[in-house]
């Protein structure tokens, strides 16, 4: 009770710094996510259909699924320093491998005779995958952003240890300063973002499922 | 017209060519069936056709044209493709799908949506009650018509089917292939199909090729295949009841005696099976025929031997 009352006390004193950094966070998690979404998609087509290319692509997602997010922002930092740029970078390292996986995954599982037919049908190779392949693998590409997306948005918060801001600044300042109130703000703050991101992610894909019409 | 001279095809580490040497030609408005063992090179003979499989060597021409020569992705829009498993994109609509064609031909919207309404009705669906369902609100030989009516929808000259009615049972399938073959008849398509159902190559076939372990074993109208087939292996293929399915081939009227019978006439256009039929089912010697004159026992047999005037000059061949 003394820390929900703290933390209320906290946010009616600083509006403002908690805009602020949810600001951020939101800031830090769209690049981070857009740029993983920008890399990992284009090379989950180009490689879908070549078996040892995406078998490779699979494999090195995986190694770098298992690097924990905090080492990874540890080995970037001696490389790119302290900031935004290296936080944004870490996190769409952390964006690629669900959304190369499934890519991946979803491309290859796409129904091969409606493939067959758009290339009979004389479908260009671009078309194919916008207007067949893609859509096809929808399903399976948007569970990979979903994935990514509350991913990158709970490792922002470590995005405080190399200086890049975020609620995850609220925290480690609330520990320094043995501000409980500040603490649990942004420790909420976080956990409710990442809720949302679900959540939000959920219900895009219900939509996209019935206009697929379950097929 | 489609000219295959010499293809082949060899597969990478393949230790012999999948389809070799193949040579056959497919003369406008005619429809040709391919028929042969699994695995005897049907669907890859096919394929190069459309080149989704490039050949590895021989020559292609399509309308007179070096088909080889040219861009594959424009010449597939040029050629009407069915597949065994249809292939309908499964997140458009009926009318989407069958569009597919006309839209990467670049045809205006008002176009399109005339010639969606016309090669659906023409292959037998009310575009009022099909055109905006989805592929998995369609029963298995609706969809195989939806897959006919988006292979015809760009008015292709040249139609490739691939075992067009294979997912469907058997009453469909005999519907099916008669309204097809008789739609194509009408539209003058140059028509190259491939299935195993000997049935379906004699119904759906003007002339009819035997392949076997990828070479041409026998290429001719159906009803001089089935009378003097190539070789052992062909005849084998045909089955020992070659003769009577031949008979489905032959018009009654080539079994037309003078004289009358009682009962029923047959109707116009009745086969020589048809006319045996009714001789069999009515126990009597003789059938009237359509137009005066009747079939009687003895003279289809005549009429239906391999080696009679009737085989020299058979009904529907091209
Ligand atoms: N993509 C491919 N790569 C390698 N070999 C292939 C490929 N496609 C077909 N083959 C081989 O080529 C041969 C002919 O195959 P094809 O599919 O043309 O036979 P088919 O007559 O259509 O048989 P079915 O009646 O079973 O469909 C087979 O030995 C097959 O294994
Ligand atoms: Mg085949």
């Amino acid at each position: 009770m003394e820390a929900l009352a703290g933390a209320a006390g906290w946010l009616a004193a600083n509006p403002l710094t908690f805009l602020g950094a949810v600001g951020d966070h939101l800031m830090l998690s769209l690049v981070g996510l857009g740029l993983g979404i920008l890399v990992a998609l284009p090379l989950g087509v180009a490689v879908a259909h070549r078996p040892r290319l995406a078998e490779a692509a699979i494999a090195g997602a995986g190694a770098l699924r298992t690097i924990p997010s905090l080492a990874v922002l540890a080995a970037l930092l001696p490389l790119l320093g302290v900031g935004f740029t290296p936080s944004v970078l870490a996190l769409a390292l952390l964006a690629l491998p669900p959304v190369l996986v499934n890519t991946v995954t979803g491309l290859r599982g796409a129904d091969r005779a409606a493939l067959d037919a758009a290339r009979g049908l004389g479908m260009g190779a671009v078309r194919r995958a916008l207007q067949v392949e893609l859509p096809l693998a929808s399903p399976l590409v948007f569970a990979g952003l979903r994935i990514a997306a509350v991913q990158v948005v709970s490792a922002a918060a470590l995005a405080t240890f190399i200086g890049g801001g975020g609620l995850g600044d609220l925290v480690t300042q609330g520990l320094a300063l043995l501000d409980t109130g500040r603490m649990l703000v942004g420790a909420v703050a976080i956990a409710l973002l990442a809720l949302a991101t679900e959540a939000g992610f959920g219900l895009l894909e219900r939509h996209l499922a019935r206009r697929m019409g379950g097929a | 017209m489609i000219e295959l001279r010499g293809l082949t095809k060899r597969w990478p580490g393949a230790d012999r060519a999948a389809v070799d040497e193949v040579t056959l030609s497919v003369p406008e408005g005619t429809s040709c069936a391919l028929i042969g063992p699994s695995g005897s090179g049907k669907t890859t003979t096919l394929r190069m056709v459309n080149r989704l499989v490039e050949p590895s060597g021989g020559s292609l021409r399509i309308a007179g044209e070096d088909a080889l020569k040219q861009d594959p992705v424009r010449l597939r829009r040029g050629i009407g493709y069915v597949i065994q498993e249809v292939g309908l994109f499964p997140h458009r609509s009926v009318a989407e799908n069958v569009a597919t064609v006309p839209r990467l031909l670049g045809w205006a919207d008002a176009r399109i949506k005339a010639r969606v309404e016309e090669v659906l009705t023409l292959t037998g669906l009310d575009p009022a009650r099909f055109a905006a369902r989805r592929p998995h609100q369609l029963s298995g030989g609706e969809r195989q018509r939806v897959g006919v009516a988006r292979a015809l929808a760009g008015d292709p000259p040249v139609l490739l089917m691939d075992e067009p009615f294979g997912a469907v049972d058997p009453v469909v399938r005999g519907r099916l292939q008669e309204e097809v073959l008789r739609l194509l008849k009408t539209l003058r398509k140059t028509v190259l199909v491939v299935t195993h159902d000997l049935e379906e190559a004699v119904r759906l076939g003007d002339a009819v090729a035997v392949l076997r372990d990828g070479r041409m074993a026998q290429h001719a109208p159906a009803a001089e295949m089935l009378a003097r087939p190539a070789d052992g292996f062909v005849a084998e293929f045909l089955g020992s009841d070659r003769a009577l399915k031949r008979l489905a081939l032959l018009p009654a009227v080539a079994a037309r005696r003078e004289g009358r019978a009682e009962g029923e006439a047959l109707p116009p256009g009745a086969s020589l099976r048809d006319a045996l039929a009714a001789l069999l089912a009515r126990g009597t010697k003789a059938v009237p025929l359509a137009d005066g004159g009747v079939a009687t026992l003895d003279a289809v047999a005549e009429a239906g031997a391999p080696m009679s005037a009737a085989a020299a000059g058979p009904a529907g061949s091209p």
